[in-house]
Order: structure tokens, then C-alpha cells, then sequence
């Protein structure tokens, strides 16, 4: 859980795949971990964990814009947000 | 208490009758001539670990260890997530399983002393059975022969593919919703109303309440070390009669169809795992139907299903009614899903004709695998995956307008 994990330790960003309807804007933020597939949604750079990507420290505040601006709420960031200042 | 084991019935060296041992049909008189009384309170203590020392595996895909399920629920309640609740999942929606059907009408008083030997362990206070008709009658008019069922609650599974994935069957019973849902963390830490939540496959908690009455020890008398005990297999396609038998975990594939009168050599290959699962060719048939034997294969036991394909029948073609099939049963939450299953599905037809070639199929499996709220996407693209494996040959003949197959 939160509480044990240590400063620095990678974030991870939980993707509702139920909500997300494509409108692309943690694309825009988080270039460099997500790119859009065919069809409009955001698709990890990365091949495992697609639906919980990992968020290293200097895109964390990054992810929270993304978090935080996703017009259907289809984005958690956990469990370093709370760590983070 | 005195229990003994049930005699072994099967006629065939491979299959061993436990689960269905007391007969047809069996009622609670004749459940208990067989199996004994079993006092669920009094061995909920031991529970875990007979568990843990049975080395039982889910029987309802996923095969993950049944004693760490119940182990985490404990411990959630503990934590004061609030008090556990168990379902069992009958919810048969694959078509090639029959599993679950058939224990539910035959055994129905082993998978309710399964839920209530479960729900002891971990103190539950809410039990459910969610399952497809006719099986949830069957097991219904069970329990109402018998008082100390009379807390169990039954909720009817509708009749499509993903309705006994773990989150939809919590969506079905807390909102009329039989449709997966979102989900970050454990069911047993935070399922059903946000309680800790145990589900299980009918047919594991069956075997929990053979290794509740006879132990660690008895279960893992039948199979071999690293797949001990037994599992119901359906098998289907191009086998003489289609069946559900138990056979001993670990038994080679070719021994399970050898049981049901099909001679392997006539095969061109066979689906391992149902829709979800692996194509597994003529000359691997010798693996055993155990997570260890299929994994070097990419492969799985999941439910316990056999699909046989005849070698005169074309894999490509099979692959994309089922790839068809599986594109029809998206719930449509989730964009990946509802856009590349029809997409993938379009690529085999393409391949089936002639008109398209492998390298769509390739790339639509990697985009959708990983990105859904169930494994739905990740099913498809593992079956899309194994079939390119397995019928390399005959993709590379469809390209030149040649099918090597005489029949469809």
C-alpha cells in the first residue's frame, strides 16, 4: 500500500478502460510513455503492465496533469501521489 | 469420525471418479452414503492448510492456488475490511465447457459443502452461487433439501461469454450488471460492496469439500506432484461423443482422448483451454494437460477443455469462426476491445479466404492484449497468437489460394 512505499519509487497510472473514451490528452502529456493506437486510445510505450504503467519521478508530475485533466476520469495515479510534494 | 475414500469406479486407467462418485443425479441420501457427513465448522480451522498441503488449483481458468485466495480473504478480514464474502461461479458462459453443468446436476451437494466449508474458514457471513441455467435449479433444489443452506443466496449468470470473469460475476450480484468492471486491487480485499470477496469455480469447491472430509494427503493421491488430484475435462469437436470426464491431473492429452474413443494420430491438433486458450498441435499431443506440461507450449489447463480438430479440417478457418465468436461477445466498455477484436477477427477472415496475410493478425493481438478491464482482449490475442504457431504451414498454402484441408 501507500504508506510502505518509499520516496521515488515509481507511480503508477491506472487506466479505466471502461471510461476512457480517446480524447487523447495524457497522450499530449505523457509522450514518452503513451502513444495512440489505430483507434484513438492511449497505448503504453512499454509491453507489460498496459493498464498500470509505471510513472518514474520526473514524469509523475506529468501524470497528475494527465490525472487530473482527463475529461472522463478514466485516470488513478497511485500510490505515489500522496508521497509526492 | 470415520471416512473412507470413495472406491475409484473409472474403467479406464486415466479417469478417476471422485467428484461425480456418489452417481447420477446423486441426492443428499445418496451423497452421504458416499462421501460421509462432513462438519464444516469443525474443520474450518485446518482448512487452509489442508489446502495449501492439497496443492489445489482454481478449476475455472485462471488456476491460481486455491489456499492463497482464502488466505488473503482471512487476512483481509482481519484487517477489518469488513466481513468476507464467498461465491461460487458456475457460470459456464465458454461454449466448449460443460464442466460446470454437469457437477451442478450430478454433485450438487459436494460444491454447497464446498461454499460452506469455505465460508467457515473465513468467517463469511454472505454466500452466493451465481450460476448459468439449468445448473443453478439443480443445485437451488439441492440446497433446499438440506437447513444448513438455507443462507445461501442464488443469482442466475445470463447466457454470454464473459459473465463469470471475477469482476462481472461481484457487477452481476451488487448491480444487475453480469458485465466486467474496473478494478485496481484483489477481489479479497475489495469485492463485493467493497467487502472481502472469495470467489471460486463450482468445481473447486467441490474438491475443497473432499479435502475438507479426507486431506491434504487423499487429494494428492491421484495426478502427479506438480498437478496433483483430479479435474473434469469437457471434450468436444471431432470426438466420437462429446463428454465431461475426471481424469487424474498431469495425464497426457493423447491418454484423455484415447479415454473418450478418439484416436490422437487422426488429429491435425487440438484447442487447449477453450476459446481463451492454445492450439496445440498432432506431434505435442503427448504434453500433459497440467499448467507445467503446457506452459513451454504457451498454454494453460483452464477449464479443463478439449476441442479436437480432425485432420482433414482447416485451422484457419476453425480460428476465425471462433476469432469471430469471441469479437461478437465484447461487453463494448472498453475501446481496445470493442474495435481490435472486430478488427482481429476480420484479419482470419481475410487469411481464411485467401485475400489477407498474418502480419494484421500479429500486430491487432499486440495492440489489444493487456488493455481492458478483463482479459477478454488478452484471451483473444493468445488464441489469435497460438493459431499463427500452429497453422504456420497452412497460412503460408491460404497466401498462394491453396487450403492443404479437404473439409471445412
Amino acid at each position: 500500500m501507500g504508506q510502505n512505499t518509499t520516496a521515488g519509487a515509481p507511480a503508477r497510472l491506472h487506466i479505466d478502460w471502461t471510461r476512457c473514451d480517446g480524447r487523447g490528452l495524457c497522450i499530449e502529456l505523457l509522450p514518452e510513455l503513451l502513444e495512440r493506437d489505430e483507434w484513438g486510445y492511449p497505448a503504453a510505450r512499454s509491453r507489460s503492465a498496459r493498464s498500470d504503467i509505471p510513472i518514474p519521478p520526473e514524469l509523475i508530475g506529468a501524470a497528475r496533469d494527465a490525472t487530473a485533466l482527463c475529461p472522463l476520469l478514466a485516470l488513478t495515479l497511485s500510490p505515489a501521489e500522496e508521497l509526492t510534494p | 469420525m470415520t471416512l473412507e475414500m470413495p472406491a475409484p469406479t473409472g474403467a479406464r486407467p486415466v479417469t478417476v471418479a471422485r467428484l461425480l462418485a456418489a452417481g447420477p443425479e446423486a441426492d443428499l441420501a445418496r451423497h452421504l452414503a458416499c462421501f460421509g457427513e462432513l462438519n464444516t465448522t469443525d474443520r474450518a480451522a485446518g482448512l487452509a492448510t489442508q489446502l495449501e498441503a492439497s496443492g489445489l488449483t482454481g478449476r475455472g481458468g485462471a488456476g491460481f492456488a486455491a489456499w492463497r485466495k482464502l488466505a488473503a480473504t482471512a487476512e483481509s478480514r482481519r484487517a477489518l475490511a469488513g466481513r468476507p464474502v464467498v461465491i461460487a461461479n458456475g457460470a459456464e458462459g465458454e461454449p466448449l465447457s460443460n464442466k460446470d453443468l454437469i457437477l451442478l446436476t450430478h454433485a450438487p451437494h459436494l460444491v454447497l459443502d464446498g461454499l460452506l466449508a469455505t465460508a467457515a474458514a473465513v468467517r463469511a457471513t454472505t454466500m452466493y452461487v451465481y450460476a448459468s441455467q439449468p445448473g443453478l435449479s439443480h443445485i437451488r433444489a439441492a440446497a433446499a433439501t438440506r437447513p444448513d443452506a438455507a443462507r445461501i443466496r442464488f443469482l442466475e449468470a445470463p447466457e454470454a461469454f464473459i459473465t463469470g470473469q471475477a469482476t462481472a460475476v461481484v457487477n452481476a450480484i451488487e448491480n444487475g450488471l453480469a458485465v466486467p468492471r474496473d478494478h485496481t486491487g484483489h477481489l479479497t480485499e475489495r469485492g463485493l460492496k467493497k467487502r472481502p470477496t472469495l470467489l471460486h469455480n463450482v468445481e473447486t469447491l467441490a474438491h475443497i469439500a473432499l479435502i475438507a472430509r479426507y486431506g491434504a494427503e487423499w487429494f494428492r493421491a491421484a495426478g502427479t506432484p506438480d498437478d496433483p488430484g483430479t479435474r473434469l475435462v469437457t471434450l468436444s469437436g471431432d470426438v466420437p461423443q462429446p463428454q465431461v470426464l475426471e481424469v487424474a491431473g498431469g495425464a497426457p492429452l493423447t491418454d484423455i482422448l484415447r479415454a473418450a474413443g478418439t484416436d490422437p494420430a487422426r488429429l491435425r491438433a487440438v484447442l487447449v483451454g477453450g476459446y481463451h486458450g492454445t492450439w496445440v498441435t498432432q506431434d505435442q499431443l503427448d504434453a500433459p494437460l497440467s499448467p507445467a506440461g503446457l506452459a513451454n507450449l504457451g498454454g494453460h489447463p483452464g477449464a479443463g477443455i478439449l476441442h479436437a480438430l480432425d485432420r482433414t479440417r482447416c485451422g484457419i478457418t476453425a480460428t476465425a469462426d471462433i476469432l469471430d465468436y469471441l469479437a461478437g461477445q465484447s461487453a463494448r466498455q472498453c475501446g481496445p476491445c470493442r474495435f481490435g477484436l472486430p478488427a482481429l477477427a476480420e484479419a482470419w477472415r481475410g487469411m481464411a479466404s485467401g485475400s489477407g496475410q498474418h502480419t494484421p493478425a500479429i500486430r491487432l493481438a499486440d495492440s489489444v492484449d493487456g488493455r481492458g478491464a478483463c482479459a477478454h482482449p488478452d484471451g483473444t490475442a493468445r488464441l489469435s497468437r497460438s493459431a499463427l504457431r500452429a497453422f504456420a504451414d497452412d497460412i503460408r498454402q491460404h497466401a498462394h489460394g491453396n487450403c492443404l484441408r479437404t473439409s471445412r
